[in-house]
């Protein structure tokens, strides 16, 4: 090895690349190991039998496990989606106030802070069917009789996870697509304005390919830890009533650590991980893309 | 028809209807936190009562006392809990910003081959779902004999947050001109030094920022936490959280005051960090 000399970059990254390898990439080889044997905590004699695909293959037949696979796609394209819109909609009221614009910002961030299982457990009694907010003040407008089932519901159970998710995560965008309207140079709106653009041309044609870099910064951030729903869930209805809010990652945890079937686990945890990377890696190619259309017109 | 008089007239109604956007959107935001401030401050009769209890009747500050009068008069040991969310997202988030450091440095300031590949690999290490990684580190840590320690917990949540760190300080090193390094190096500075006396100095309050950030993260982790912990030993506030539901009851009040004990510190912080945060995550975006 003599003569060899690492780069400078090299060098700074290494030890970035240990711990990652160490505690990221060492632990998923382990765990693609053992989505190949019938792994059971109860028996760790199970670890060194070799089963080929069949954690896959049951997986695969497996209808629950379609069934939260689709709902957890579903979850997160309504959410990522509204959150955007929301986002959108948020930083444009707050870039048209004239006054207390600080504040509003500060108060803008306000849901960010919230870590995920209190955002789970606030809503839970918020949308608590007998004593929560959001049921009280509906009686008392007298707008419903009955309590409503909530969290009991399988489908206003969603909508209710759906809706924590959302509160959770539209500051994200927020406070990003705000970030772009500000740094956004004045002189192109109000050349569109002189030529004669209606509002929505200028916002369509003008102010959004601007802002679009900064939504797909928040959308990438957003798929870094789009599992973080998994606290909210687990906390808000832990899949239930009856598995009608299981996700993808509340199926991990179930089969896992109450079942102890950790091969099949870890064989759907594969599953997860690659629809994580799926949507990082689609939203990352989309702000190379916008920052190059950037580039190249400012 | 005065057109004058008709295009003041719609120009006011658009600034009511933006105030009243503004003022609605705002209470959406805050009333959860208000809600749980207030539930936490009031006897458990009063929330429990049917027909609801709009304004408040009496306020305590029972449930806080109770808290942190330890075990058997509150519950649970919060204080515990505190000391161990504490200890683990302090040293991991030093040891994380350490390392993001170096990581960003190098990201800002080198080329290097595969130097985009590299980063978009970093970045989807973050992305493995937290109780997908669980599963086998839960493995790991049992033959190691590091579960439910502090030790377990700081390198997993290092690992965490290195990406973003990485992320985070690599646009804050790009916004200081590459020229005052080079400045500092003509004027016989190593590069040791031009980087301690002139970058980092310069990139300060947006490492700062990264600190924070990766703080919170540990802060607020829950899908690891809750099972790489099983005792006071490593405990971590959000799942302490859990401490308080039962099968069939929750102690609502004791949980909003849980609630607003781990919001305070993020609360704090993040007001600190909020212009910094932006600039960093946003400084690549427009200049490439």
């Amino acid at each position: 090895m003599k003569g060899f000399k690492p780069s400078a970059p090299f060098l700074l990254l290494l030890p970035a690349i240990v711990v990652l390898a160490a505690v990221v990439v060492l632990p998923l080889i382990l765990s693609l190991y053992s989505s190949f044997t019938p792994f059971r905590l109860t028996r760790p004699e199970t670890f060194f039998v070799f089963v080929g695909f069949r954690n896959y293959l049951s997986i695969l037949s497996n209808a629950d496990f379609w069934w939260a696979f689709g709902r957890t796609v579903l979850l997160l394209t309504i959410a990522l989606n509204l959150e955007m819109l929301l986002g959108l909609g948020l930083a444009m009221l707050v870039e048209k106030a004239t006054r207390g614009q600080r504040i509003l910002r500060t108060l803008m961030m306000f849901p960010m802070m919230f870590s995920p299982i209190l955002v789970g457990f606030q809503f839970k009694f918020m949308f608590n069917d007998n004593i929560g907010l959001v049921n009280n003040a509906l009686q008392s407008l007298g707008i419903t009789e009955d309590a409503i089932p909530w969290l009991i519901e399988g489908h206003l159970a969603f909508i209710a996870i759906a809706i924590a998710e959302i509160w959770s995560s539209t500051s994200i965008f927020a406070i990003l697509i705000l970030a772009g309207l500000l740094a956004m140079p004045k002189e192109p709106i109000e050349a569109a304005r002189v030529d004669g653009c209606t509002p929505w041309q200028t916002f369509r044609y003008v102010t959004w390919p601007f802002v679009m870099p900064f939504a797909y910064i928040a959308m990438t951030i957003r798929s870094l830890d789009v599992a973080r729903a998994y606290d909210i869930v687990k906390i808000m209805t832990d899949g239930g009533p009856a598995g009608r809010t299981e996700l993808l990652w509340t199926l991990v945890g179930r089969t896992a650590y109450s079942d102890a079937r950790m091969g099949l686990a870890n064989a759907m945890a594969y599953f997860s991980i690659l629809l994580s990377i799926a949507f990082t890696v689609y939203f990352y190619n989309k702000l190379a893309a916008a920052r190059a259309q950037i580039g190249a017109e400012w | 028809m005065d057109e004058n008089a008709s295009a003041r007239l719609t120009r006011r109604a658009l600034t009511v209807a933006h105030r009243v956007g503004l003022f609605l959107a705002m209470l959406v935001i805050c009333l959860p936190g208000i809600w749980i401030v207030l539930s936490s401050l009031r006897p458990t009769v009063e929330i429990m009562a049917k027909p609801p209890v709009w304004i408040p009747q009496q306020l305590s500050v029972e449930a806080y006392i109770a808290m942190f009068s330890g075990i058997g008069k509150g519950g649970i040991p919060v204080l515990d809990y505190f000391r161990n969310s504490l200890i683990i997202s302090v040293t991991s988030t030093v040891i994380a910003v350490a390392i993001g450091m170096a990581g960003g440095y190098a990201f800002a300031r080198y080329r290097f081959r595969g130097k985009s590949g590299m980063f978009l690999g970093l970045m989807l290490t973050r992305t493995v779902p937290g109780i997908a990684l669980s599963l086998p580190l839960f493995f790991l840590y049992v033959r190691l004999g590091i579960i439910d320690t502090h030790i377990g917990m700081i390198l997993a949540y290092v690992a965490l947050n290195v990406p973003f760190t990485i992320w985070l300080i690599d646009g804050f090193f790009r916004q200081v001109p590459k020229d005052l390094a080079e400045a500092a190096q003509i004027d016989g500075c190593t590069r040791w030094q031009a980087f301690w006396q002139v970058e980092f100095p310069l990139a300060r309050p947006g490492i700062a920022s990264a600190a924070i950030f990766a703080f919170l993260t540990c802060w607020n982790e829950f899908a690891l936490a809750s099972q790489l912990t099983r005792s006071v030993n490593s405990k971590t506030l959000p799942v302490g959280l859990l401490d308080y539901t039962a099968e069939f009851t929750i102690d609502w009040r004791g949980m909003c005051a849980l609630a607003v004990v781990m919001i305070i510190p993020a609360l704090t912080l993040t007001y600190i960090v909020q212009k910094h945060l932006v600039d960093g995550l946003t400084s690549g975006a427009v200049k490439g």
